[in-house]
């Protein structure tokens, strides 16, 4: 009789769990020790080292395992199942469960292969799948874009379709509470330009050329701009989690079936707060740049107001305010869009929730500057 | 009378529960034995899911104790505490799935978060979860999202005996099931207890699965709990009890006798 203790050269040299002893047709394997749940590893490991190949018969005798779980005697079983052609016969008080372990095991199907990754078509396939995709993109966007428009123009004939109470709900939650944090960014903002403005343009005596750059910049590009990313991470987040929540509570699908249009109660609402809010939060923004600038200017350059004023008309041409407002209603519709589309894009899961929410933000900001861009070309050709 | 020769599981003493004003239980007495499948029944809001919570230690009580094994689960330190919440298992009404994992990785959480282990032992320990509660191992690779009703019930069950509890609590495992799946489902309980010896306190309003499986079942009634067998409560005088066991949707219930 040989016998060999299979811990020998395991990971865990301080606990033996198994010893298997015997030869030819006649085996037995003694269970030892702790041989509850938390000594898997150990039992996994040192049943993997257990040799293959063998027939007969082998008795496991539990008479020693302490406090037997039904996971490791699991293991046991399904790594008999895989050493040969045995018949397993067991001894010493074996485990309650036993019987319904066997009784599992002799059901048990051959595992399941898992599911084949789908095969590589390489980086031209790719580019075609990745193109296609976007293209189906484009078409549902195209089409939410379109349902939002039925809606308004359902709306001339029946205003209610408005959802005056709804519409101003959002107006509140997107407009009049964003305003402290629009106006202290902007104001910030503007205070930053002037002064790193100054520190050049006093070089060369040129310090009232600071009233210039804040009000042409505060109201060309950096109100409106930074309004609307502002509000990008405020309200398109809020949008893409709202919409989202009731969609995975089947919010959306209740008001669907009790004959509502979700478009016309979740999304227009939406879109057309953010077009009536955005602009005003823009008039709020250009205010706060210009005082921010013209304090600056008192305090670190000794212009006085009167003379910021005067210098103020000088600069400005009669378009400069309306070219950066003008560029917010469409910031404004950018953003709700693609809030309110991504919310209504999530299903089933939770993480699903989560990432259409980050996907909202990103390509909302994304979109407002790619849009503001366009402006900028497009303001320069037309020399507005 | 006599003092039970093993200690009760869980014994609750006078527990108070309020929410603001308002008083949801109120010196309510329960008592739990080893290997019994002991029913909790009440109206809606009568505080079931909260005595759940108490039990588990979710929710501190606003008066009297709680104790499971003897000792009392306000007072335990953070290591009991874990080995506490180790020897019990628990299914929530909705599932409580995590909605990003699959069913597989789902029941293996506990596991992995206890007792490290290969990712093999790992898959074949979902296996043997899966197997016993009669779902097949292609289940596992599933979502929650894409699980029938009775299949979340299974899933969630499966990872509540992933730990191999001795005790498990069960809060309305049958809601929302067709009545050949909740009978099933009983089916897979009374199996399960018999074969894990396993005590189970279960949170119900299926009176069929109330005659099916439990032992004793405890009504909650005015803030207290009135504990019986069932042969008890159907003599219970009590006007919400016999509502309960004698309504309309009780009809059934004279074939079981």
């Amino acid at each position: 009789m040989s016998s060999r203790s299979l811990s020998e050269s395991s990971a865990w040299p301080s606990m033996t769990v198994l010893k298997l002893e015997g030869e030819g047709d006649d085996w037995r394997l003694h269970l030892e020790g702790e041989w509850s749940l938390s000594a898997i590893a150990q039992i996994e490991a040192q049943l993997q080292e257990l040799p293959g190949g063998l027939h007969g018969t082998m008795i496991c005798d539990w008479s020693r395992a302490r406090a037997p779980a039904l996971g490791t005697a699991w293991a046991l079983l399904m790594r008999l199942h895989g050493l040969g052609s045995l018949e397993i016969r067991h001894s010493g008080d074996p485990p309650h469960f036993l019987q319904l372990l066997q009784k599992l095991a002799a059901e048990r199907r051959a595992p399941p292969a898992a599911p084949e990754p789908p095969e590589s078509v390489g980086w031209v396939g790719e580019l075609g799948r990745s193109a296609v995709l976007q293209g189906r993109h484009a078409q549902g966007v195209l089409d939410f874009f379109g349902r939002i428009l039925v809606v308004l123009g359902d709306a001339i004939s029946r205003p209610r379709a408005l959802r005056p109470s709804s519409l101003a709900r959002h107006i509140y939650e997107t407009g009049i509470t964003a305003i402290p944090i629009v106006a202290l960014i902007a104001f910030l903002i503007s205070v930053i330009v002037a002064y790193l403005g100054a520190q050049q343009l006093s070089r060369f005596g040129a310090d009232i050329f600071v009233v210039d750059l804040v009000t042409i910049s505060v109201l060309r590009e950096m109100g409106v701009l930074l309004t609307a990313i502002i509000v990008a991470g405020r309200s398109g987040s809020a949008f893409a989690a709202e919409i989202g929540t009731m969609q995975l509570n089947e919010e959306t699908d209740a008001l669907r079936a009790m004959g509502m249009n979700p478009i016309e109660l979740l999304v227009v609402p939406r879109v057309l707060a953010l077009v009536i809010a955005l602009p005003l939060l823009t008039v709020i923004a250009d205010a706060m740049g210009l005082a921010g600038g013209g304090l600056l200017s008192l305090l670190n350059l000794h212009i006085p107001l009167v003379q910021f004023t005067y210098r103020l008309r000088e600069a400005l041409a009669p378009t400069t305010f309306w070219a950066g407002l003008i560029k917010a209603p469409v910031f404004a519709i950018l953003i709700a869009i693609v809030g309110t589309y991504r919310g209504m894009q999530v299903r089933e899961s939770a993480r699903e929730l989560g990432r259409l929410t980050t996907v909202a933000v990103v390509q909302s900001i994304f979109f407002v500057i790619l849009a503001d861009a366009l402006f900028a070309i497009l303001f320069v050709q037309i020399d507005f | 009378m006599p003092e039970p020769s093993t200690p009760p599981v869980i014994q609750v003493r006078g527990l108070v529960s309020r929410f603001g004003a308002q008083t949801v239980h109120d010196g309510l007495d329960m008592e739990v034995q080893s290997n019994e499948i002991f029913g909790v029944v009440g109206g809606s809001g009568a505080g079931k899911s909260v005595l759940m919570r108490t039990i588990l230690g979710l929710r501190a009580p606003d008066g009297g104790t709680v104790e499971m094994y003897g000792r009392d689960v306000q007072q335990l330190a953070a290591a009991d505490r874990s080995a506490l919440v180790q020897s019990y298992g628990v299914t929530f009404q909705n599932g409580a799935l995590i909605s990003s994992l699959t069913v597989a990785q789902n029941i293996q959480l506990p596991l992995r978060e206890h007792f490290p282990a290969s990712e093999a032992a790992l898959d074949q320990l979902a296996e043997l979860n899966l197997g016993l509660v009669g779902l097949a191992a292609d289940d596992g690779r599933k979502f929650p999202a894409q699980l029938s009703g009775g299949m979340v019930k299974r899933a969630a069950l499966a990872r509540a005996l992933s730990l191999e509890p001795k005790l498990l609590f069960l809060d309305e495992p049958t809601a929302g099931l067709d009545p050949i799946s909740a009978a099933a489902f009983d089916e897979l309980l009374l199996y399960l207890h018999s074969q894990l010896r396993l005590t189970v306190v279960m949170i119900t309003h299926d009176l069929d699965t109330l005659f099916r499986t439990c032992s004793r079942v405890g009504v909650i009634v005015d803030g207290r709990m009135i504990t019986g067998t069932l042969d008890d409560l159907l003599q219970n005088q009590n006007p919400w009890i016999r509502e309960y066991f004698h309504g309309p949707r009780a009809r059934g219930l004279s074939a079981h006798g």
